[in-house]
């Protein structure tokens, strides 16, 4: 093993490995911020508190129906999507034409309801979930040993993530959705029912972080506040990149977590603030962050 | 974007100021408040009286300048850190124990409040919120906090060398007198015109500034005041409870001031007070139930934005097209 300022090529990998599946997760979930933020003018505070119901999701399925990870990757993000729709159509949609920060208050307190009541049932140790049985065992890459769960977990993300991208970017959905961003009452006068698009494009945003939530179900184990500080560092992402362009959001967030990484190997006492300390400087210099239109 | 010119903005429309109700508002509540102690506890209401320090202060930058912050706590924790050091550590008395410690946070202030002003709105919340967060992993590593243990044992000494504050009696009238200072330095500066200015940022900026108005100074400015003051409550709430701990720096403080001063009414002057008594009287009553405190919390935040916008004080206030 050769040496690296002092630090072996092994660790030094398996923190980059372990940054990069955290910026899988900050890019699933600021893209999903993004999402709504785009339609909604809200941040959704409850982001971290469905993520933790996406995992819960994939727990009941496996404990209760016996459905294993591959059908909750399908059916935790639709069930979360249409808790997100239902909470849309009968909360968010009533504080229309009233000052944004009531959207961030109300979803603050359905975060505090949403993980008060599993800590009710489930305290707040970890729930163990097994890693599907086709993606155990692991890769010998050389240089690192990659196991093969962690790797399915970086590439499947990447691709939702360009795949939301692209639908957004490149398709006549995508078109509307935009166009409905910029100028809602214009693309209404045109037929399109934009009150349903909104709905809709809630209950994507959230089923993302369903995703994200499964996918981090065998990784991290199945806490009730497993959101609650992770979606603090994720807004911080999110100051960094800007909620302007998807894709910024999808660079920013791995981005951030090879860096948090890189920190854990050189000087771990700061790596649960690097993310912040880097907030603060980008906001010196530039306050609209990396991708963010100035307002 | 489009900009909203029609949405209801956080606070309610200005009403006529009457001066005289004010007054008669703050003699009730004085009056109330130091025969409190005969029929409460007095440790409980110091509890609350801080807490309601806390949530005027919040309440001058949310309700008069309009900016919500989501990171408060790290003034109270922070003050409360620094106070319960000073007091202990080094041993000063409580009066510059209190006063250190309240400078303190206001120069916390000052950092934070100048990063998160470069943004607005939602932003400004996420970026205190995560500046906020960044002080907690502070406070968990630094040594002289002693991590998840806190800083215990407080000593309460002697204020100003004569007055005795173990005595419980004798500190409940502290705190008052604390707490009073707080709230009238509050109003002072909202009937300023520095805080006419503030309601003109929080109105319209674009305006304001088209006036001429340096605004990114007033927000600062009223940011380090609103922390001055939180630090204050904080550094209090350390010697009262003699111990600082991690739960006045964690996010869901943040979280609980926000519920405070709505539930009492945003940009009311009693409202943070009625709210934090309210909040603190039914945390001490339903201590038993575990986390259903922070469903229940939950419940009144989405009850509060939906139905009850005004908070309690509001609600009066508009009831008797007064404003309090």
């Amino acid at each position: 093993m050769i040496p690296l300022l002092g630090i072996s090529t092994q660790a030094l990998f398996g923190q980059l490995l372990l940054g990069l599946i955290n910026g899988a997760f900050y890019a699933l979930l600021s893209l999903g911020l993004a999402v709504i933020f785009g339609m909604l003018n809200i941040i959704n505070f409850a982001h971290g508190a469905l993520y933790m119901v996406g995992a819960f999701c994939a727990y009941f399925l496996l404990q209760l129906l016996g459905l294993n990870y591959w059908f909750a990757l399908i059916i935790s993000p639709l069930v979360v999507g249409l808790l997100g729709m239902i909470i849309e159509r009968t909360m968010l949609q009533r504080l229309a034409g009233l000052d944004h920060l009531y959207g961030l208050l109300l979803t603050f307190g359905l975060a505090l309801i949403i993980q008060g009541l599993f800590q009710n049932y489930f305290g707040s140790s970890g729930l163990p979930y097994a890693i599907p049985r086709e993606l155990s065992g692991g890769q010998n890459l050389g240089f690192m040993f990659l196991p093969n769960y962690r790797g399915w977990v970086i590439i499947f993300s990447l691709i939702i993530c360009l795949a939301t991208w692209f639908m957004i970017e490149k398709t006549r959905l995508g078109a509307y959705l935009r166009a409905a961003t910029e100028n809602p009452a214009l693309v209404r006068a045109f037929g399109i029912n934009v009150p349903r698009m909104v709905t809709l494009t809630y209950g994507f945003g959230v089923a993302l972080a369903a995703l994200a939530g499964v996918l981090a179900a065998p990784i991290n184990q199945v806490r009730p506040l497993m959101g609650a500080d992770f979606i603090i560092v994720v807004f911080a992402v999110v100051v960094i990149g800007g909620m302007g362009s998807i894709l910024g959001s999808i660079v920013t967030g791995f981005l951030l977590g090879l860096i948090e990484g890189l920190t854990k190997v050189f000087y771990p006492e700061a790596s649960n603030t690097v993310i912040f300390v880097i907030m603060a400087i980008v906001l010196l210099v530039r306050p609209a962050g990396l991708f963010g239109r100035t307002a | 974007m489009s900009v909203d010119t029609a949405s209801e903005s956080l606070t309610a429309p200005v009403e006529v100021a009457h001066p005289r109700d004010e007054q008669i508002a703050f003699l009730l509540m004085t009056a109330a408040l130091i025969v409190a102690p005969l029929i409460a506890y007095p440790f409980f209401l110091m509890q609350a009286l801080c807490f309601a320090l806390f949530a005027c202060a919040f309440n001058l930058l949310v309700g008069y300048v309009g900016l919500l912050s989501f990171g408060h706590a790290m003034f109270l924790g922070a003050a409360g850190y620094f106070s319960a050091h000073i007091a202990k550590v080094w041993g000063w008395p409580p009066e510059l124990a209190i006063i250190t410690a309240a400078i303190g946070a206001g120069a916390i202030g000052i950092v934070t409040g100048a990063l998160a002003i470069r943004r607005q709105g939602i932003y400004f919340s996420m970026i205190t919120l995560a500046l906020s967060q960044m002080i907690y992993f502070f406070c968990l590593q630094a040594p002289f906090t002693h991590g998840e243990d806190g800083i215990q044992a407080v000593p309460q000494g002697k204020m100003f060398g004569f007055i005795n504050l173990s005595h419980q009696m004798t500190l409940y009238y502290v705190v008052l007198a604390i707490f009073l200072f707080g709230f009238l330095a509050i109003h002072r500066i909202i009937n300023s015109p520095f805080g006419e200015i503030l309601k003109a940022i929080r109105e319209n900026e674009p305006r304001a500034i088209s006036l001429g108005y340096k605004t990114d100074r007033y927000k600062l400015a009223a940011f380090v005041l609103s922390a001055t003051l939180v630090g204050l409550a904080g550094a209090t709430k350390a010697i009262v409870a003699q111990n600082a701990s991690l739960t006045d720096v964690h996010w869901s403080m943040s979280g609980e001031v926000v519920l405070m001063t709505l539930v009492g009414g945003l940009g009311t002057i009693f409202g943070p007070v009625v709210g934090a008594f309210v909040i603190v009287a039914m945390q001490n009553y339903l201590a038993g139930f575990g986390q259903w405190v922070t469903v229940i919390q939950g419940v009144i935040f989405v009850a509060c934005v939906l139905a009850f916008r005004r908070g309690i004080v509001g609600e009066i206030a508009h009831l008797f097209k007064r404003s309090l």
